[in-house]
């Protein structure tokens, strides 16, 4: 889609820009609209798909009568209490991760900067292995200490960068040198453990959704009730800020408060999700770049982002069930094997436009 | 200047002899050098423990700290490092590949499994570097060497979780240590480093016609193409080698080159130089200061490594702009 040209040399070219760019913008709403509408039915079909599907099949009209409160025991408790669980956090955490990584690529300007890459994940992990290993904690308990853990990191991080205005290299290159440092501290509290809650360890820290319990999940959806909201209501500067500082400014948006503030809201989604399934990887860092590409559109689309997160983190997750048989693979593993591959390809395309910044 | 380092290098060797949970007088360990005694404990310490990771410590820094300069004067990058470009990374899966699938276990077995795995991360890092014009910008290099060691990782962690000996085996190598490696590992591993090193200092010359700019070089009847061939094999050499000795280790090939260039100006020659000595003598110390730190356990020294490196790099970051690097 090229953006059509006002030139000002006559009336009647100036209204048939003005229509071009109208046209153009209605025909961008439209494709958003259908891509909003597909990945919402795509996520739709992997949640039925994986309420249904497993050692025990169940079929559709069953699964609905065990949501509804009518089914059997058996059925009930395979779907309300084991299958259920599962893709309801799959899709709050897959919400919370792809909101932040666009935030986190808008805000710091880069295509890789994604919270799981910069420590800010790294902080989260580190306090939930701590709480695994040292403290023998579980469930409820390790997630608070690994949310704590993560706005902890996250501070200093930002306290280590900031130096009069958050710089994006800056943040994000201290964050690497924080998340090397963490790995460092991690390979100290593995090495000293018992090689089965090594392993425990390590599961939690590819992410994984097979701890999921109703408690957890609706202390996350209370927390997105919040963070959500606030996040759709201050996202629109985020269009402003890519103006550039000055203009930014000189437009009423004061753009180092406005980024504080989008940052904040981007480590708290990171941090509410990472407690809960520990940091599933690539999410943050696919979801944006596939939406945007999907929409058409250079700017910030937080719904496409989520859905994409959405779509990836559910299909990845039936995929991590059931693809190895007996062997139930942490649903990180199975987005890393699928963003790796992704990940070479932007490398290899994004260096040969422009090198970023 | 450089024979002050290799000096220091020297004092830093003989206190790893020396120094640990039990303290050995200067006296004993030239003994157990050059005037073996059977039976003696003391000696028995520094010949059978502290020789061999002595020697380890000293291979593996040589190495480290000439890939990271090798590294910075090819992609004329700042923020190149074996272990933040994904290099390490690339190793660490091979080494897991060779436990699982292969049943390796020692540290010779692993060599062969950390060379394959380097020159594959290798190429890709080179291929992020030099994508664009005048190449990658620190921030994306090293973004994307995190990148490839997150996606490596989930691939470890795949095969990790399927199989308990293979995590136990794997987790004391993947922290990075000098300890429990032999010196016959050491021997396989020599001869690599060496053509290594020769390749990083047969490329010096063409890392300072490249810091002038790809087009400058040409002009100058530079074959940049091959500079970037020599420095790439020489950079597998020295990462897989020093990988497969002491594991992962991360910044030695960061700091040292920066270091070095304090003493040295832009001459890659001379950077290198420094590096050859420089590395050790960080990769020993942080051995050093593990040992002492942790009494009477200790501390490994790729997460000494770690958390001294981390705080330089957050320290350059801050004070400079790195942008115009």
């Amino acid at each position: 889609m090229t953006a059509p040209v006002i030139t000002r040399t006559g009336d009647g070219e100036q209204a048939e820009g003005v229509r071009a760019v109208r046209a153009a913008r209605r025909a961008r709403g439209r494709r958003s609209t259908i891509v909003v509408a597909v990945l919402a039915s795509l996520g739709l079909a992997i949640a039925a798909v994986s309420l249904c599907v497993g050692a025990y099949t169940i079929g559709v009209p069953r699964v609905v009568l065990a949501l509804l409160g009518l089914g059997d025991e058996g059925d009930s408790f395979v779907v309300l209490q084991l299958r259920a669980p599962r893709l309801v956090l799959g899709i709050l955490t897959a919400v919370a991760f792809a909101t932040a990584g666009a935030l986190f690529q808008s805000v710091l300007r880069n295509p890789l900067a994604s919270p799981d890459l910069i420590g800010v994940s790294g902080g989260a992990s580190f306090a939930a292995v701590f709480a695994i290993l040292v403290l023998g904690w579980s469930g409820v308990a390790v997630s608070a200490l690994a949310f704590l853990g993560a706005l902890t990191v996250a501070a200093a991080i930002y306290l280590l960068a900031s130096r009069g205005g958050l710089s994006g290299f800056r943040f994000v290159l201290i964050g690497i040198a924080v998340a090397f440092m963490v790995t460092a501290a991690l390979n100290f509290l593995i090495t000293r453990a018992d090689v089965t809650d090594a392993r425990v360890a390590i599961v939690w820290l590819v992410g994984s959704l097979g701890g999921a319990r109703w408690a957890e999940i609706v202390t996350v959806a209370v927390a997105l009730a919040v963070l959500l909201p606030l996040t759709a209501i201050v996202a629109p500067r985020l269009r402003i800020l890519q103006l550039g500082d000055d203009s930014a400014t000189g437009l009423g948006v004061p753009a180092a408060r406005a980024r504080l503030v989008l940052i904040a809201l981007a480590v708290a989604l990171v941090a509410v999700g990472t407690a809960a399934a520990g940091p599933i990887a690539f999410v943050a860092f696919v979801s944006a770049p596939i939406a945007r590409r999907l929409v058409g559109t250079g700017g910030l689309s937080l719904v496409p982002s989520a859905l994409v997160g959405v779509v990836v983190v559910t299909a990845s997750d039936f995929v991590a069930q059931h693809a190895l048989g007996a062997v139930q693979v942490p649903v990180g593993v199975v987005t890393g094997v699928v963003g790796a591959p992704y990940l070479l390809w932007l490398l290899g395309t994004a260096g040969r436009s422009r090198g970023g910044d | 200047m450089l024979a002050g380092f290799a000096g220091l290098l020297v004092a830093v060797v003989l206190l790893s002899l020396a120094v640990g949970s039990r303290a050995i007088a200067p006296a004993e360990v030239l003994g157990a050098l050059f005037s073996p005694l059977e039976g003696n404990t003391d000696q028995m310490v520094v010949r059978d423990l502290r020789i061999p990771r002595t020697v380890i410590g000293l291979i593996a820094g040589a190495a480290l700290g000439l890939a990271g300069a090798t590294m910075q004067g090819v992609t004329r990058n700042p923020l190149a490092d074996p272990g933040l470009l994904g290099v390490n990374a690339g190793s660490s899966l091979f080494v897991v590949a060779g436990i699982t699938f292969f049943g390796v276990t020692t540290p010779m077995g692993f060599v062969w499994f950390a060379f394959a795995g380097a020159a594959v991360a290798t190429i890709v890092v080179y291929a992020i570097a030099s994508a664009g014009r005048g190449g990658a910008t620190p921030v994306t290099l090293a973004l994307a060497g995190a990148a490839l060691t997150a996606a490596l990782t989930s691939l470890i962690t795949l095969v990790l979780i399927t199989d308990l000996d293979t995590l136990n085996t794997y987790r004391f190598w993947a922290v990075g240590s000098l300890v429990g490696r032999g010196l016959d590992a050491a021997g396989v591993v020599v001869p690599f480093v060496a053509i290594g090193a020769v390749l990083a200092f047969a490329s010096a010359r063409g890392f300072n016609v490249l810091s002038l700019g790809d087009d400058l070089a040409r002009g100058l009847g530079q074959s940049v193409r091959r500079a970037r061939v020599t420095s790439a094999i020489a950079v597998v050499l020295l990462c897989g080698g020093a990988t497969a000795l002491a594991g992962p280790i991360v910044f030695v090939g960061l700091v040292v080159p920066h270091l070095a260039r304090r003493f040295t100006g832009a001459d890659y020659r001379w950077i290198l130089a420094y590096s050859l000595v420089l590395g050790p003598t960080l990769l020993l110390l942080a051995d050093i200061v593990g040992r002492l730190i942790a009494l009477p356990g200790e501390l490994e020294a790729g997460i000494v490594v770690a958390f001294l490196g981390a705080p330089v790099l957050i320290a350059f970051v801050r004070r400079s702009t790195v942008k115009a690097l």
